[in-house]
């Protein structure tokens, strides 16, 4: 056992730090950095920049355009990316549709999808989720029956995260009425421009918006879209979810979330004296680095294993991330709350003069309380944290 | 001892509970808050008919005489309602300076108004650097024949957008934090040199920010002792403590209830998620922090006339912390056993929730109150 990094893995994460400091512009990463929201051009910025230096999809084999990177080279580079403020390649191109076209998928449609995803040429979304069927996805109603070489699809997702950029969408639809509900299931790959599809933008509490739902109205698919067998959908949606729960710890981000709120720790009084020289806040901090430090040494862990379990398939163990790693991105939230005091209560958009200015408070105040409420989102989304308790106790425990 | 509310009592909440539950629907609430002062005209002159203006106000001084009791009574189904009028600006701070501080001229002067819903107040206290610390005041009333004239800049003015007078601490004389030299100054809105800029708040309240840049004040707008407004200006911030626990329960009660109608309809796997064991604890826990909760609520509206400013401090900030945990852990359970849903602007929970946040910044968050506290020796005599 060395926990330490090898002096290549550090040669490796200075290459990267380096890289994120240098070619992605700064305008960007502030925006993370000052809690602001990303526009669609500042991802598709990004992405592309990562994309021309071959690193958008660490992830993917070689083949498909990877970068044959261990999996500890890929963590670091993720956390180097996310402590640099730079948005992530799209994930539901990269960690989300891709690796399940390129286990799944046939040569053709590998050919003719993966290619412009990588690139971001085509942006895609995730329609899973449904109002009725949430943590309880199996359940999903939206129907695909056939007609001749076509799928009609019928149905609405929800929450369809940004799926008002979106040019695609890989969906689970259900194929088979009359079989056990996991088992009539299929993924499906739908053109967003195809007639029958109308987006809803929904808006978030912070006054964000960023997801949507999506309604198909009489949608004509054409077969070939169809993903792996028909009614084996589930299989696969099982996989890109234990994906998409790893990639939600985010340590890279909590890290750069450390780091600002001792800044502004640093920056904002109580009286005289900065809030960082407040003991109770400084003991709130370092409980919480305290989390931290242990969800990266968890992780590392996680990841370190991968090597004999093979890559792509998610350790059960990754529920663990996914609650940890949630709980302490909402904690820094609430720590820069706890700086702002009463100076995060205006909102910085609606002022009513017109002004960009924040009244009284400092300009970094604006995006302290949005980030707060849209933040509860993460113990929600990509399997709620009490799903991923049922897992642990399932799956892991025996219970 | 007894909890219980008399029979005048009970009708002034059943009435207000009707009149909410006919004029503060969800699409009602988002129309008055889009509305150009951001809340509803119409329901205030309805308040005024219906005498919850004049609540805390002596009947010599036109008002009803009601005590802690009713105010609660009145912020708590106002929260339950998220009722966007500026009551506690209006009628429990501003009003709160006139019963306690002001001269008989000066209510004789402005309760009329403030009974009738003709005019609105606000509290301008808040300041750049002052954060939680009443003491610290820069803003400064320098003497001028007769009179004053203010200079300063004042932010957070919770109704202070539309409001027609405010409050206004300002430094007499001494440094920066002296606990001395602080005075209260009735303020018009239309005063010369008064700028003011509206804003819309987190929680889709709104305020304002002052500018005043010399305002000229009579000295019959001075209230009570020009340097020693201090310990006033701490009575009345209590009493509005008190007043925004009762306002944070009704909040976290329609919050909860909201949530359990929920874990009772919403189905998955074919079961209401209130079926789950899981679920149901923290349905629990949620019922345990509320109680809580509204016994410090309640603990706070008995001790928010107490004449021993030390007592009533201690009593205050024991309550706005139960009510800062509580309302903290019911607003994100709330939230959370919604899954999606709540955390859309077309759904009451997420409102609530923003609602509540803010409420644990005004005044003092859980943290400054838990430090008031224990700097005070605790809260178990
Ligand atoms: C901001 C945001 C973005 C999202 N983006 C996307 C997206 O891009 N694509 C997509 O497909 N989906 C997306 N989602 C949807 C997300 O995956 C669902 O919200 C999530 O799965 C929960 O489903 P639900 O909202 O229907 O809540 P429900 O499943 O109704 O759950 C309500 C509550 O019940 C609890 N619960 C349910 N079942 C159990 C059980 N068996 N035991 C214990 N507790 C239980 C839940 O944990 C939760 O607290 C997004 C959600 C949000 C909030």
């Amino acid at each position: 056992m060395d926990l330490r990094f090898s002096p290549e893995e550090i040669a490796f994460r200075d290459e990267v730090r380096h890289f994120f400091a240098t070619q992605i512009p700064a305008a960007i990463r502030n925006k993370t950095i000052e809690g602001r929201k990303f526009e669609k051009s500042d991802i598709v910025t990004a992405h592309k920049i990562m994309y021309a230096r071959g690193w958008a999809t660490p992830n993917w084999p070689k083949e498909w355009g990877g970068t044959g990177w261990t999996p500890i080279q890929q963590y670091i580079f993720m956390e180097e990316l996310q402590q640099s403020g730079s948005p992530q390649p799209l994930q539901f191109n990269v960690q989300m549709c891709g690796p399940v076209l390129i286990q799944f998928a046939s040569e053709a449609q590998k050919k003719r999808f993966l290619p412009r995803m990588a690139s971001l040429d085509d942006w895609w979304c995730q329609g899973f989720s449904e109002p009725g069927a949430g943590s309880d996805l199996a359940s999903l109603k939206t129907t695909a029956k056939r007609d001749g070489d076509t799928y009609v699809v019928n149905g609405q997702k929800t929450w369809t995260t940004l799926g008002q950029y979106a040019d695609w969408i890989f969906c689970l639809v259900r194929t088979d009425l009359a079989a056990k509900k996991q088992e009539g299931i299929s993924f499906l790959l739908i053109d967003m421009k195809t007639p029958g599809i109308t987006v809803r933008p929904i808006q978030t509490i912070d006054g964000g918006r960023e997801v949507n739902e999506v309604f198909f109205d009489d949608v004509r698919v054409p077969v070939e879209n169809l993903v792996g067998q028909e009614n084996k959908g589930w299989d696969y949606a099982k996989f890109l979810l234990g994906n998409e729960r790893v990639g939600i710890a985010r340590v890279g981000v909590s890290k750069e979330r450390i780091r600002r709120i001792r800044q502004l720790a640093a920056l904002e009084r109580d009286g005289d004296r900065p809030i960082i020289e407040n003991p109770r806040f400084a003991e709130k901090l370092a409980a919480v680095e305290v989390e931290l430090k242990a969800l990266e040494m968890t992780q590392l862990r996680v990841v370190a294993a991968e090597r004999n379990r093979g890559t792509g398939k998610p350790d059960p163990a990754s529920s663990v991330l996914k609650i940890k790693g949630s709980e302490i991105q909402q904690a820094t939230t609430e720590l820069l709350m706890d700086i702002m005091g009463p100076y995060s209560i205006p909102m910085a958009d609606d002022d009513m003069d017109g002004s960009n200015e924040l009244p009284i408070a400092p300009d970094y105040a604006g995006g302290i309380a949005p980030a707060y409420f849209n933040w509860r989102k993460i113990s929600i989304y990509g399997g709620t944290n009490e799903i991923q308790r049922n897992i642990i106790a399932k799956a892991v425990l025996g219970l | 001892m007894d909890f219980d509310l008399s029979d005048e009592q009970r009708q002034l909440k059943d009435n207000l509970e009707r009149l909410m539950a006919a004029e503060y629907g969800f699409d009602k609430r988002t129309a008055y808050a889009a509305s150009p002062h951001g809340w509803s005209r119409e329901l205030w002159a309805t308040y005024a008919e219906l005498g919850l203006l004049a609540v805390p106000f002596a009947e010599a001084d036109g008002g009803i005489g009601g005590g802690p009791t009713e105010t609660m009574i009145i912020m708590e189904q106002l929260g339950h309602a998220m009722a966007l009028e500026p009551y506690l600006a209006t009628v429990v701070l501003g009003g709160g300076f006139l019963r306690h501080g002001g001269s008989v001229e000066q209510k004789a002067r402005l309760i009329p108004g403030i009974v009738s819903g003709e005019t609105t107040l606000a509290f301008a206290q808040q300041e750049k650097q002052s954060r939680y610390d009443l003491a610290d005041v820069a803003t400064t009333a320098r003497r001028d024949g007769n009179g004053w004239v203010i200079d300063g800049e004042k932010g957070v003015v919770i109704g202070g957008d539309a409001a027609d007078h405010f409050i206004v601490t300002a430094r007499t004389a001494g440094a920066r934090r002296d606990h001395t030299g602080i005075g209260a100054f009735i303020v018009d809105a239309k005063s010369t040199g008064l700028s003011r800029r509206g804003y819309v708040t987190q929680d889709g309240q709104r305020a304002a920010q002052l500018t005043f840049a010399g305002v000229k004040v009579p000295a019959s707008d001075v209230i009570g002792d020009s340097a020693g407004a201090l310990p006033l200006i701490e009575r009345v911030v209590d009493e509005g403590i008190a007043a925004l626990c009762a306002e944070a329960i009704g909040v976290m009660t329609m919050m909860h209830a909201t949530t359990l109608d929920y874990l009772k309809t919403r189905k998955q796997f074919g079961l209401t998620i209130g079926s789950f064991q899981a679920v149901q604890h923290r349905a629990a826990d949620m019922f345990v922090a509320l109680e809580q909760a509204r016994s410090m609520a309640m603990f706070a509206t008995m001790m928010a006339d107490d004449s021993d400013a030390r007592e009533r401090a201690r009593a205050i900030s024991a309550a706005k912390v139960q009510i800062g945990r509580s309302g903290r852990q019911i607003g994100q359970e709330a939230v959370q056993l919604h899954g999606g849903i709540a955390m859309t602007m077309e759904y009451n929970v997420g409102h609530a929730f923003k609602r509540m946040t803010m409420i644990d910044r005004m005044f003092g968050d859980t943290d400054h109150h838990l430090a008031r506290l224990a700097g005070l020796g605790g809260v178990i005599g």
